[in-house]
Formats: structure tokens, sequence, C-alpha cells
């Protein structure tokens, strides 16, 4: 069971090692002629005026806020989904409350208009 | 013949063996040269993909693809190859260095961590972990955060946007992929990527629940960020999104995690969905299990790009829209009634093909159930009709009266 | 001698991703650096053989929470545009407070008597966690999901714009 683990480590380690490389070999062989025209940030060629840092919507915010109470709800469906084959009856009603109790805060949501994007 | 993986692997053992290693630096040793061999065929299945979708976007736009650089442009590919290796690396004045180069490397280090648990055929598996369905998506959220280091670092506020609005769609659309990969876990009984593909012979998941499978398809495209789905490079708005101040390799391995992620999507439906390495004799001979795997892989590529190619992009309110209030509740209604369906029919054991008619069954009447409910609940557009005797103009000399 | 090893390995990880997070000055960095925490626990949670643990925290944590902090730090100009001072007048009373705390929970954990289990890790865990949360902690279970209501509409309370005017550029 750990091998399986040992397999996806040394994976993990050669898949961030290949683009290393893949990244750091033209850094060997490219041309390096560095301008100061050349480095300016891109505005479809005119001059950056102005901060640069945005100010983002606060809608993006609500968005992460409830991805993330959703993401948690299908972490606690996973086992769910796998055991309930294996236990008597009453185990899907069970799962069914849970995802009806966030079904209605979903449309709890919906209706007060907080997930449009404007 | 017919277990030639599995053949090449034993002998390579036996050779490392007869060195003098010890049990587990030879285990260490092939683990490291399967690893190196996986992420070399990624690249290589890459380069093909690239020329694949060129022709077949030239093809479907009435035009042809490349068609110069040898016969049929199959050189294409190895040329532009040489030409981002040779370019130079510009890098915008004020950007954050170290993390302005993380960002490239970690997207596409996210998408190759995916297949360490492919399993391609019976006896030749990846990591075979307890909660393979979860290390995927759990994986794929690395993605979203290079994403977001690439559009801070690159001081450019194109990038910013870019990136935000890219972060806010890709969270968005896990979701339902989440709830719909529920389905074929559902219905195997466990997170094992293995067993949901024995779960799936001979009736594919397709079949079961073909509902899931169109929700996820939906929701992958999103997440790979292909048409309809494009806003990241939606170029009249954004020029390129995030990746606009990379250049050189930097953006080529943006480029080719958007490729590979595309075929990963395939693979994943292929797991899911379309029954892995299953196929006649695949069990007897696991080399056609692994030739199944990756042509199936290949047919929902091809599928993917067809859908790309012929759809024209939404506007993000359409597209946020569409998920929060069509596909995330279709989801959880599917996922509801599938487990309601699935434990009940269990418990009166009904025939294996009345159980795969009534799932069906169900899930067209899903579908056809919430796309009435979902154009009703679209408001009709006021369209302005003009009258029948508008003035139209007419070449002098040719009234008619 | 390996496990050793990799435990060591991760554990420099870890404390210094940790470390990053709370010495850096700017505050977005300390974020990203906040995530190579996270891949720490997990891997820790990986050699103590619950995977599922380690993915859920790599999903939630990283995949949801850290975007979170990332967004909030980003909507934020004022954090972005001046780098954090590192101390403030009181940083010796903190610094004493803090070896306090240290020494405390050290001296805690050393004399602390650990329960062991000695049963091996089952063979289907996930079935096994399934079939318990349904069964003995049914109650929790489904408690756990009105505390999720209750936080989603909170914050959906809290983050409703008030009125049309504060809204800012996209």
């Amino acid at each position: 069971m750990l091998s399986y683990w040992a397999y996806i480590a040394i994976f993990l380690v050669v898949a961030v090692a290949v683009p290393i490389v893949a990244v750091v070999l033209p850094a060997l062989i490219s041309p390096k002629k560095s301008s100061k025209r050349k480095e300016e940030v891109y505005e479809c060629g005119i001059e950056t005026k102005g901060n640069i840092r945005v100010q983002l919507k606060s809608q993006y915010y609500i968005y992460a806020l409830i991805f993330l109470v959703f993401d948690i709800e299908t972490v606690f469906l996973f086992p769910w989904a796998v055991s309930v084959g294996k236990l008597p009856l009453y185990a899907v009603v069970e799962g069914v409350v849970f995802i009806a109790i966030l079904f209605a805060g979903l449309i709890y949501a919906i209706r007060k208009g907080v997930l449009a994007w404007y | 013949m017919a277990d030639l993986i599995n053949l090449i692997e034993n002998w390579l053992e036996n050779l490392i063996l007869g060195w003098g290693a010890s049990q587990e630096l030879t285990l260490f040793i092939l683990q490291a040269l399967g690893s190196v061999l996986v992420v070399i065929i990624c690249f290589v299945i890459v380069i093909a993909l690239i020329w694949v979708e060129r022709k077949l976007a030239g093809r479907i736009q009435d035009r042809f693809g490349p068609n110069r650089a040898g016969p049929f442009g199959i050189f294409q590919s190895f040329a532009d190859i040489i030409k981002i290796f040779t370019k130079e690396y510009i890098t915008p004045e004020g950007a954050e260095k170290g993390f302005y180069n993380v960002a490239p490397v970690l997207a596409i280090a996210s998408v190759l961590a995916i297949w360490a648990v492919f399993p391609f055929a019976v006896n030749v598996l990846g990591a075979d972990i307890h909660v393979g369905v979860l290390y995927i998506v759990a994986v794929g959220s690395f993605g979203i955060l290079a994403i977001l280091m690439a559009g801070w670092s690159s001081n450019n506020r194109y990038s910013l946007l870019g990136a935000s609005r890219s972060v806010a769609m890709l969270i968005s659309y896990e979701i339902p992929m989440v709830v719909s990969l529920l389905v074929p876990v559902l219905l195997a009984h466990s997170m094992k990527l293995s067993d949901i593909i024995s779960a799936q012979q001979p009736w594919w998941n397709l079949i079961v629940a073909p509902l899931a499978a169109l929700v996820f398809l939906i929701s992958s495209m999103a997440e790979i960020g292909k048409a309809p789905f494009d806003l990241l490079e939606a170029e009249s708005e954004l020029v390129a999104g995030y990746h606009t101040e990379y250049s050189g390799m930097k953006f080529g391995m943006f480029y080719v995690a958007e490729f590979l992620h595309q075929y990963t999507v395939g693979a994943l439906i292929t797991i899911f969905f379309l029954g892995g390495w299953g196929g006649p004799l695949a069990v007897q001979w696991p080399i056609l299990g692994f030739i199944y795997f990756h042509f199936k892989t290949f047919v929902v590529y091809l599928v993917i790009s067809w859908i790309r190619l012929s759809l024209p992009r939404i506007r993000i309110d359409a597209m946020l829209n569409l998920n929060w209030k069509f596909l995330i509740p279709v989801s959880f209604i599917n996922l509801v009634a599938v487990a309601i369906a699935d434990r009940v029919m269990l418990e009166f054991s009904v025939a294996r093909w009345i159980y795969v008619g009534i799932m069906f069954g169900l899930n067209i009447f899903i579908l056809l159930v919430s796309l009435f409910l979902a154009g009703k609940a679209s408001p009709e557009v006021e369209r302005e009709t003009f009258p029948a005797n508008r003035p139209v103009a007419v070449p002098p000399g040719t009234e008619s009266k | 001698m390996v496990p050793v090893l990799v435990f060591a390995a991760i554990s420099l990880v870890t404390l210094g991703g940790a470390i990053a997070v709370v010495t850096n000055k700017n505050v977005l960095h300390s974020a990203y650096f906040l995530v190579l925490a996270f891949v720490g626990v997990a891997s820790v949670y990986v050699l103590l053989e619950a995977p599922f643990i380690a993915v859920i925290q790599v999903l939630i944590y990283i995949g949801a929470i850290a975007i979170l902090i990332i967004f909030a730090i980003m909507l934020t100009r004022r954090l972005m545009s001046k780098d954090m001072e590192e101390r403030n007048q009181q940083w010796i009373w903190a610094a004493l407070g803090a070896l306090l705390l240290f020494g405390v929970l050290g001296w805690l954990v050393y004399n602390a008597n650990w329960p062991v289990i000695e049963a091996a890790v089952p063979k289907e865990p996930i079935t096994l966690m399934g079939e318990e949360l349904l069964s003995t902690y049914v109650v929790p279970f489904e408690i756990a999901s009105v505390l999720l209501l209750a936080a989603l509409v909170g914050s959906i309370l809290i983050g409703r714009e008030k009125d049309q005017e504060s809204r800012s550029a996209e």
C-alpha cells in the first residue's frame, strides 16, 4: 500500500524534474539580447499608466467561498458513495438528506442573486 | 507477446537483479524508469496531437492544415519545437522572478501527475491507490494555483484580470466535475480506478449513467479551457490571458499542458465512462487492453476537438449561469436518483439488463426534464421585428410599380 | 533507515514553509509558502497510512482554502502596496511568550501517554469509514451538513453587495 505512494512520489519528482530541464535547456542556447524596450510590460504597444494591481471585484471571493462549502460537501459524499451499496436502505436516505440540506442552501444563494456575474 | 509490457518489465528486473542490486533498489530503479518513460511518452503524444489538432481544425474550417513541412505537414510540430527551444526568454520588468518561473513548471507537473494512477491494462497499473478518484481531483487543483501565480507575478494588469477570471471559472466548474465523478464511484462501490474499470464490463458506464458522462464532459471541457469555454485565451478581450508575458519554452510548457490536459481528460472519460482498457480479449491479452485504452482516449480527444472547432465562445456570465443554475442542480439530482435507484434495485436483486435499462431511462428522463425546465426558466429575448414593407434600396431603373 | 530519512525531509519542507510564511515581507509570497507547508502535512498523512486524509488535505486546503486566502490578499490593495514591518515595539515580550508556550507544549507532548493502536490498516479503509460514518456517527454527519449550510448562508449575508455605487472595477 505504501509502495504505491512511493511510486507516486517518484513520479512527482520526475514530473517536476523533466519540465525544469525542458525550461532550463533553452536558457542555455537561446540569445540574450535584453533591452529596455523589450522588457516593458505589454499593453498593445502603448505605455502602461496607473496602478498595475487593479482592484478586483468582490464577486471572486464569494465564488471561492461557495466553492469551498460545496467542495467540503463532496468530500463527505465520497465515503457515502463507496459504502452505500453495502449498507441497509436507510443509508441512502441519510445521504439524500445531506444533499438536500445543501441543495436548499444552493437554491437560497441563487435566489438571492449572489451567483450572478455583473 | 500477449503480455508485452510485463515481459519487458520482468526482463529488466532480472537484469538489474543480476547486477547485484537489492530488491528495494531494483524496485526503485524500475519505478523511476517507468515514470520517466510515461512522462516522455506524454510529451511525444502531445507532439503528435498538436499536428492532429491543426490538421483537423483546417479540414473542419474548409482549408488545408499545415502541409509544407514534410508530407502532409507531419514535421510541423518538430519545426515548432525547434523554434520554441531557441527563442529568447523575455521577462517583463517588475515581475516576481521566482514565482514567474515556477508557474509553468507547476502547470505541467499537475497534469503529468494525473498519469501516475492510470491503469493501462489489466495488469499494467500505475499506483492503484485506494483513493484514486480523489487523487485525480486534488492534483488538478495545483494547476489552478499555477494560473493564479502566473497571472499575478507577470506584473501585467491584463494577466491579472485574465488569471482571476479563469480561476473563478475553473473553481466553479470543479463542483459538477467532482459530483458527476461520484456516480461511477457509487456504481462500482470503490474509489480504486481498477475496480471502477472492472465494474464496467460488459456494460459501460456510458450506457448506465449517460447524464453523468455528459455533465463530466461539459465540466471537463471548461476545466481544460477549450471552447466554448476558452475565455482564458480570448484574444480580443485579454490579449492572451495569464500567459501574455511568457515567451519561449515557458509558454511552450503552458501550451503543452493544455494539449496534455485535453488528452488526460479523454483518458479520464475513458476510465470512468467508457470501460477503460475493456474490450474483446482484453483480459487474456493485456497488450490489447493497452491499445484499446489509447484508442478510446484518442476518440474522445477528437470529439472534444470537434466540439471546440464548431462552437463559438460563451460570455462569462452566461457560462457561470450555466454552471451554478443548471449543471450543479442537475448533477446533484442525478446523483440522488442514481443512488436511490441503484440501492432499491440491489435490494430486489433485479437482472442485469433490467437494471441497465432502468438506469438509462432514468438518466434520459432527468436530462429531458431539466432541459425543459431550463428552457422555461430562461426569458424570451425581445427581438425587434421590422414591418414587412420597410424601405429597401433598389438600383435605379428597376423600380417596379 | 529510509522512512526516517523521508520523514526528516518532509518535516524540513513543512517547517521551512511555515517559517517562510511567518518571516516573509510580501503577504502573497507567504500564502504561496503556506501551500508548501500544506503539501508537507499531506505527505505526513501519507506516511501515517491515511491516504484519504492526505488527499482531502490537498483537495480542500490547497484547492479551496489557499485559493480563498490568495483571493482575499489580492482583493486588498493596501496589503500589497507596502511590505510588512517585521517587528513592532513589543517584540521581546512576544518572543518570551512564544518560548514559554513552546516549552509548555513540548513538555506536555514529551510526557503524555499517547494511546497506540497496534492493529493493522484494514483492507478497505474507505468502505469501513463510510459504514461507520453512516451508522455510528450519522448524527455528526447530518449536523456537518447543517453547519455547512450555516456557513454558506452566513457568507452570502456578509458578502452581498449593499448598494449599487460601491461596485468596483472588474
